[in-house]
């Protein structure tokens, strides 16, 4: 599988990817510079964490205009994974790949720790290994996760199934106090409607390896590696 | 008046009459205002460390793993395989106590382009903050937690610990004391040298404005009335732009051409040129129309003296001059040559052609008479009466609701702590464990003081600062390395203040030196009062470093395992002065701070470091303020088990007060299965360390039968809950 990490200037979670993609899993890996629009044909494009251009005026608003961005849209609308985290999702809102954007966190305040969530797709190339796993635990580490979006669009995505990721308690259950910046209906991670652009505040890339405290990102890397053994080799 | 300057003039550039006397028979000339102002702030406290210097040549800073000690951006230590750790604490008190979000997160974005000059990337960063009580000092808690946030989590570098503290004597003067940590291959640490006549001189980032002129002068000041006004000298800061400088530094690291990398601190491009020749031996000539700017009409003296954030000085090389800028292009900042190094160690400054200062470097960077203060000892701390509480379960509940011992979750979530995919230990612990990738090693960081033992006694609360961030670095396993020094005190000019710095830094002195830790780096934030409030107590904030050979066999402060034993290392001695029982159950501050003995402190850090490399060890923690019961509630939260122990029969003089609550040092507190407790017994006795069993990790509360009992669930809500708005009103 060979994975493309998008690098803007302001991106810090781009080194994490690439770390995990070719250390922890031997992957092959690719940074795709902001400037440059060629994508080097990689299987799987990657939009990390960080502020991509400081992000002063609002997260991603400046991301969307780069060169590298109007090859990912092509490249998502010829059907091709892209997979944003944290800053990543919201370019991917910024961009229109995904609907909605995020907001500052409920309470204003910058939050990083663990949390636990339920995944409700695991019939997706990202997500296939959290099959008969009710909740996982993946870190975040944000300012502006606050997700949102108008309601006729919040049941337009209820109803097709695109939410993928929900902040729960330990037991799965979503609820109000298991929300960490006041997300609506708790949205933590969705997905387009063909399922292949997905979109999520927490970080996959920071728990891929069991000294740093859990491996369940890992699967998520693994996920995409065995739908490429299928897929790409077919 | 016959040199032509009044009092005022000298006083707007921070110089004293004897100072300027000094400067005109050297020169044979008197200065002209451009000279004046380079001089005022390179000669200011903040830059000169006039009436400090001659006691931090008492600092022992060489030893085997020093790679780099004081003098340069920041201090460099081996820690094999080729790697070297780079790292300085700094302080920004002043910008933090006019403006605490900008203040703050520049003091951030300062530390960090040190480490960056020496060619290092920031691994971590660290904190060590003080204010006056809450509630009344919430805006500026608030407002520095976010400030240290917003830039290190902007950047991408994990803030990985840190400490806070409130007390009445920061109430005026807030401390802000931020360390940086970053990692080179060992060959490929820079030093700020511009050498090479001929060499050019590239001025990256930021460009330059009229902010912080004169920051470096404030900062050698006493906060009073009118330091509002002041705020103009306050910068703000761009972490993004200096996200860009950082990388492309990164990229340039190695680079052909590339002489040298010099951060622009205090007192702007006058100081970072005037020490990156000097250091080299050489020269400089400043052309400062060739400065990029931000604003028009500025003058040279303004160009020369501001202090505009997220700029760094390069020397290279002109036959590499247009590959080096290529880098700098390729991440949108701009990079103008803006002099060149020259062999004769003078600075030269040019506007258009005409020349506007001509110094000997000597007289910038080494002129400034040493001050020769005096010293005068305060009368003898008060003493104290133990008053005898019944209830040891209810003190245990006050004091982890305390400010200053309650969780510090709800600030360290404010900080992405995690960027980087290296942090072992996250914060709340002892020490946080960072690792080195590709390799097994991991360092051990950790920032601490204890003002109020030095308020006591300065003498033996520096020691103590040291000892218990050598204790914090242990008790995660690993060998403390070295340390950086941040000496924060009131106004020299007072003989007790003066004696305070003195007895602090001989007290660092004595225990590096017992502990064998050199200290690389450092700096000095002096004036540190305020109308209102008076001095701060005296605080010397030591940052620490450690080695982990094997990441792996690294320790946490956490219960393990239920049926653990546990057990208390080191002596406890009746010594309840200067300790949190003290002030929060009987409101008090007095008594003599705990003794050190260095001797039996080395010992127990020994025995703990045997202890965890052969991995007898589950847990490991530092019992420091609150003393051994607030400790072991530490470690009971933190693992989320709790302590069943039979009653505590204290040896024959000490009482049930200090046995719990006595803060004496040299002390942990361990667990361990039971199978490893006769390899573990007979280690102690080879190590001559005190070692008791308390009990038995398990159950749901924390337990001296008869004597202690309280639910851990409800411990925890008050230790969680000790810095939230609605339970701090009339603290």
């Amino acid at each position: 599988m060979k994975f493309g990490v998008v690098v803007f200037p302001g991106t810090w979670s781009d080194k994490d990817f690439g770390w995990v993609i070719d250390r922890v899993l031997g992957q092959e890996l690719r940074y795709l510079w902001h400037k440059d629009p060629d994508l080097h044909g990689v299987d799987c494009v990657v939009i990390p964490g960080g502020f991509a251009h400081g992000d002063y005026l609002r997260c991603g608003a400046i991301a969307r205009f780069s060169p590298v961005m109007e090859s990912v849209r092509s490249f998502a609308d010829r059907g091709g994974l892209v997979w944003g985290s944290c800053n990543g999702f919201q370019i991917l809102c910024e961009s229109g790949l995904l609907p909605g954007a995020l907001l500052p966190n409920e309470g204003s305040r910058f939050i990083c720790e663990w949390t636990h969530l339920v995944c409700e797709r695991t019939d997706l190339a990202f997500t296939r290994q959290f099959q008969d796993r009710p909740v996982v635990r993946l870190p975040i580490s944000h300012g502006q996760g606050n997700y949102f979006a108008d309601p006729a669009t919040l049941s337009r995505l209820e109803q097709a199934g695109q939410v993928v990721f929900r902040y729960s308690d330990a037991e799965g259950r979503v609820e109000a106090r298991s929300n960490p910046n006041g997300s609506v209906h708790n949205i933590a991670g969705l997905v387009n409607a063909r399922g292949n652009v997905l979109g999520m505040m927490p970080h996959p890339e920071r728990c891929a390896e069991a000294e740093l405290g859990g491996e369940d990102g890992r699967s998520m890397f693994q996920s995409l590696i065995e739908w490429g053994l299928e897929v790409l080799t077919a | 008046m016959s040199l032509g300057l009044d009092d005022r003039a000298l006083r707007e550039v921070a110089l004293t009459r004897e100072e300027y006397e000094a400067i005109v028979r050297t020169l044979g000339r008197a200065p002209n205002s451009v000279e004046l102002g380079m001089l005022g702030v390179l000669w200011s406290e903040h830059c000169s460390y006039k009436s400090s210097r001659g006691l931090l040549r008492r600092l022992p800073s060489s030893g085997g793993r020093v790679l780099q000690g004081p003098g340069e951006n920041a201090g460099a230590v081996d820690v094999g395989q080729g790697w070297a750790v780079v790292f300085k604490v700094e302080s920004h008190n002043h910008p933090s106590a006019i403006e605490p979000f900008q203040g703050a997160a520049t003091g951030v974005g300062g530390i960090v382009r040190d480490v960056i000059a020496m060619g290092a990337r920031p691994i971590a960063l660290l904190d060590s903050l003080r204010f006056g009580p809450l509630p009344q000092s919430r805006h500026h808690f608030e407002s520095v937690v976010a400030g240290v946030g917003a830039y290190g989590n902007c950047m991408g570098i994990p803030t990985v610990g840190g400490e806070l503290y409130f007390d009445p004597s920061y109430a005026g003067n807030p401390l802000v004391n931020a360390m940086c940590v970053g990692l080179v291959r060992g060959d490929r640490l820079m030093r700020a040298r511009a050498e090479g006549p001929g060499n050019l001189l590239l001025l990256v980032g930021s460009p330059t404005g009229r902010d912080g002129i004169h920051g470096a002068a404030f900062a050698s000041l006493e906060l009073d009335g009118h330091s509002e006004e002041r705020r103009p000298a306050v910068q703000v800061g761009n972490p993004f732009l200096e996200k860009c400088l950082l990388e492309a530094c990164m990229d340039l690291s190695g680079a052909p051409g590339v002489v040298a990398l010099q951060d622009l601190g205090a007192a702007g491009l006058t100081s970072a040129v005037a020490e990156a020749a000097d250091r080299a031996g050489a020269g400089a000539r400043i052309h400062v129309d060739r400065v990029p700017r931000r604003e028009l009409g500025m003058s040279p003296y303004e160009v020369m003296l501001s202090e505009s954030q997220e700029r760094m000085l390069l020397a290279v090389e002109p036959d590499h001059l247009e590959q080096i800028r290529a880098v700098f292009e390729s991440w949108d900042l701009e990079a103008a040559v803006v002099g060149e190094v020259i062999a004769e160690a003078r600075l030269e400054v040019f506007e258009a052609g005409v020349e506007c200062a001509s110094l000997p470097l000597d007289l910038l960077t080494r002129g400034a008479p040493e001050r020769h203060l005096r010293s005068q000892a305060p009368a003898p701390p008060a003493t104290f009466e133990l008053r005898l509480e019944e209830d040891m379960s209810a003190v245990l509940k006050r004091l982890m609701a305390s400010p200053n011992l309650c969780s510090r979750r709800s600030v360290y979530r404010q900080y992405d702590h995690m960027v980087g995919n290296s942090t072992l230990v996250l914060p709340g612990g002892d020490a946080a464990v960072v690792r080195i990738r590709d390799t097994a090693l991991a360092l051990a960081l950790t920032i601490d003081a204890n003002a109020r033992y030095c308020g006591l006694d300065p003498y033996v609360g520096a020691q103590i600062a040291v000892a218990e961030a050598a204790r914090n670095v242990v008790a995660v396993g690993a060998r403390p390395l070295a340390v950086t020094d941040g000496l924060n005190f009131g106004n020299p000019e007072r003989p007790e203040i003066f004696w305070q710095l003195e007895q602090a830094v001989a007290g660092i002195s004595a225990a590096c030196r017992a502990l064998e830790l050199p200290v690389v780096s450092g700096n000095v934030s002096l004036y540190n009062e305020s109308e209102a409030h008076g001095a701060i107590l005296p605080t010397p904030v030591i940052g620490m470093v450690g080695l982990i050979d094997d990441a792996s066999l690294r320790l946490e402060s956490g219960l393990k395992e239920e049926g653990d034993f546990v057990l208390l290392v080191g002596l406890t001695r009746d010594e309840m002065g200067g300790s949190e029982y003290l002030r929060v159950i009987q409101g008090e501050v007095a008594g003599p701070p705990p003794t050190v003995d260095l001797r039996a402190e080395r010992a127990a850090h020994e025995f703990i470091l045997a202890a965890a490399a052969q991995g007898l060890l589950r847990s490991a923690h530092d019992v420091a303020e609150g003393g051994m019961l607030v400790a072991l509630a530490e470690s009971a939260l933190n693992g989320g088990i709790g302590v069943h122990c039979s009653a505590l029969r204290p040896q024959s003089e000490l009482g049930l007060i200090p046995a719990l609550f006595a803060e004496s040092q040299g002390r942990f507190i361990i667990s361990a299965p039971s199978r490893t407790m006769p390899a573990l017994q007979s280690l102690a006795r080879r190590h001559r360390v005190d070692v008791e069993l308390l009990g038995l990790a398990g159950g749901d509360r924390i337990e001296f039968e008869g004597q202690v009992s309280v639910g851990l669930g409800e411990l925890r809500a008050l230790w969680e809950a000790g810095l939230a708005p609605s339970d701090n009103v009339g603290d």
